[in-house]
């Protein structure tokens, strides 16, 4: 789950990382009266997207006097930002921060991320701060750090001054950067983070270190213990289609495809996707019924799946383990029923249970296309498509 | 033996007195799996299935000898199970649970190194499917009528996938000697390469059949090993072949965050090391199949 920059600043805080005084806007006018609050003469209008890459989508504006940041506010409320990063629909912008502008020195990049390969948090850090570290990674790599972090002993602050002192930090910079590290990894910690980014962390004119952007998102399976961060979500930087599947329990991914998809098992699911591409179609979406799977939730996967407006054909692909095919065409007979679906469906059954759910769907006397493999299931899928 | 379970593996099931647990405990039953007890705390003392349930892993394995455990307890609560398994001396422990952090399972990790070599525990999953060793015994959630013995391993991370190759493989006559889940999250407990290991060293398998996806470096590592260390033949799936990038494919691991983890980078990578990859997933059996048959003739 991702939050917005506004929060984590909130957050990091908490944990001793010094911020930028700033606050919070969803008018021009609220804008400028918090402007007014922070005083000083210059300030930064931030639209607050859940996407990096802001800063060269026209989503920060500097400002130097009230009737700039009631322009900014109005020019970017409201608005659809497209960032490199979020996809030609861009990102609706509601919010906005508004910040003390900061005197910058210097720029250091900051994150700390789960490293699958040594399966331990990494602290990756550059004195090139302000690029994206993909570009870094290109660019400077020889100026990318990293640290790993014993899950047992956490983040040592010998590792923190190290890495402070190789970021060329002058000796009374290096004890706040150091705070600064061990905090934003007890956030990490503390929070179930997957990912804390601080760039750039800045070094002001007057030797100061502060976030000046700040991004966190958290692990989704942790978030039962994280009430929280639960609260942070913001369904409006959603997929609607994602938002009421997530809602609904259902692993679900929006595709541009026309082919509606219903699949048990994530791997399989990823397959069926590849199936219909090599075949010739689009699918719609990715989507993981999950394990067990009731009828009704069959039927809430086909609701989930008929969000999509481009949705023309429906391919159901169940290899049940721990779910169950008569369950599932329970399900689909039930779909049928309650939602007058007028699409045609076609449907794969292996597994579990396999003779009683096809029996259930023949009896059913239902236009169900029934498919005996995944390539089957795939080229039936694609052709009932084409002739649509 | 195959590998991880065979008719002799005394198994436990952890959690056993829970309604999913219960139904593929007393599959595993039916199948021949050499099921000696169940741990559920506070209901030590009473029996399920004919078998006897215990308060603790410890007092299962002291009273049954129980070598191997099937985690089957619910996230909040699954990473504890594991780690008491590894402390009650359990020698495989395979967990299905979907959805435990991904902190509780470093820390879980780095539990299991306190261990020495010898009396380590091996950690099949989590959100896996189990393991199977058809016609012996299994450990699972999976279908057992579409596997049928034979000298084939599969290692997969996802479990319908694996599903998926084994039907392949029984309509072409190909039967499998171990089929293994590792599961889909971004940290689990064996990798493919431990897997991989485990096959190369086993006599009752001939090949392997390795079954990937987008996300994370196991795969690359893989090829590395079946390059340099082994002398079986592997072929290999990547799913995800149309999965976009920073976008999390149901699998908490499925993911492409960095360089290297897209479908078609791990093709390339795999291709390299010699492994047979196979073009779809609809033609996953037909591949090891034609593998096979080339080694035969050379």
């Amino acid at each position: 789950m991702d939050i917005h920059e506004y929060q984590a600043k909130e957050i990091l805080a908490r944990f001793g990382v010094p911020v930028p005084t700033g606050g919070l806007a969803y008018s021009p006018e609220q804008a400028s009266y918090r402007a007014r609050e922070i005083g000083g003469e210059r300030w930064v209008v931030k639209a607050q997207i859940h996407s990096g890459g802001r800063g060269e989508a026209g989503g920060v504006k500097f400002c130097t006097n009230e009737d700039e940041i009631v322009a900014a506010a109005n020019a970017l409320l409201g608005r659809r930002l497209v960032t490199r990063q979020t996809g030609p629909r861009g990102k609706i912008c509601a919010r906005l921060y508004v910040e003390e502008a900061s005197d910058i020195a210097r720029e250091i990049y900051l994150a700390f991320v789960l490293d699958r390969a040594s399966e331990r948090v990494m602290v990756v850090a550059s004195a090139e701060g302000g690029m994206e570290i993909e570009e870094l990674s290109v660019e400077r790599p020889e100026s990318i750090r990293r640290i790993s972090v014993d899950p047992a002993a956490g983040l040592l602050e010998f590792q923190a001054r190290e890495l402070a002192f190789a970021l060329g930090l002058d000796v009374k910079q290096v004890g706040r950067a150091v705070r600064i590290l061990m905090g934003a990894y007890r956030a990490f910690r503390d929070l179930d983070a997957t990912m804390v980014e601080i760039n750039p962390l800045v070094v002001t004119r007057a030797g100061d270190l502060v976030a000046l952007d700040a991004k966190m998102s958290f692990d989704d399976n942790a978030l039962f213990r994280r009430a929280e961060i639960s609260e942070l979500r913001d369904k409006s930087q959603e997929d609607p289609r994602e938002s009421h599947a997530a809602d609904r329990g259902l692993a679900y991914v929006g595709l541009e495809g026309n082919i509606g998809c219903m699949i048990n098992g994530a791997g399989l699911a990823m397959a069926t996707l590849d199936m219909i591409k090599l075949a010739g179609g689009e699918p719609a979406n990715f989507l993981d019924i999950g394990g067990g799977a009731s009828p009704e939730r069959v039927l809430k996967a086909f609701r989930a799946v008929l969000m999509d407006g481009n949705v023309t054909v429906i391919l159901v692909n169940i290899f049940a383990g721990i779910n169950r095919c008569d369950w599932v065409a329970e399900g689909v007979v039930a779909a049928f029923r309650e939602l007058d679906l007028t699409l045609p469906v076609v449907v794969r059954l292996a597994g579990t249970n396999v003779a009683e759910g096809n029996r259930i769907l023949a009896r059913s006397g239902l236009p169900i296309i029934a498919a005996t493999s995944l390539a089957d299931a795939a080229e039936k899928a694609v052709a009932a498509a084409r002739t649509l | 033996m195959a590998i991880l379970i065979d008719e002799t593996t005394p198994v436990i099931v952890q959690g056993m007195s829970g309604r999913l647990a219960m139904f593929h405990a007393e599959d595993m039953i039916r199948y021949g799996t050499r099921v000696v007890g169940g741990v559920t705390p506070g209901k030590g003392g009473q029996t399920l299935f004919d078998r006897p349930l215990f308060n603790t892993v410890k007092q299962a394995v002291e009273a049954t000898g129980a070598e191997a455990s099937l985690v089957f307890v619910p996230p909040p609560f699954a990473a504890d199970a594991i780690m008491e398994a590894a402390d009650a001396g359990i020698r495989t422990a395979v967990c299905i649970t979907d959805g435990i952090p991904a902190q509780d399972m470093m820390r879980v990790k780095r539990y299991l190194w306190r261990y020495k070599a010898e009396r380590r525990m091996r950690l099949i999953g989590p959100n896996c499917a189990g393991v199977i060793s058809p016609g012996r015994g299994f450990m699972g959630i999976m279908p057992t009528h579409i596997y049928i013995p034979g000298r084939i391993g599969i290692v997969s991370r996802s479990g319908t996938l694996g599903y998926e190759a084994a039907s392949q493989l029984q309509a072409l006559g190909h039967g499998v000697s171990t089929s293994v889940g590792i599961g889909g999250d971004p940290i689990n407990g064996s990798s493919f390469r431990d897997i991989l290991e485990l096959f190369e060293a086993d006599a009752e398998t001939d090949a392997v059949l390795m079954i990937g996806e987008i996300g994370g470096p196991q795969e690359a590592e893989a090829a590395v090993f079946a390059r340099d260390r082994m002398k079986k033949p592997v072929a290999a799936y990547v799913a995800g072949l149309s999965a976009p990038k920073g976008r999390k494919m149901g699998h908490a691991g499925a993911i492409i965050s960095a360089f290297g983890e897209s479908a078609q980078e791990k093709v390339v990578i795999l291709e390299e090391a010699g492994i047979t990859v196979a073009p779809n997933p609809s033609s996953l059996g037909e591949t090891v199949a034609g593998m096979l048959a080339r080694a035969t003739a050379a």
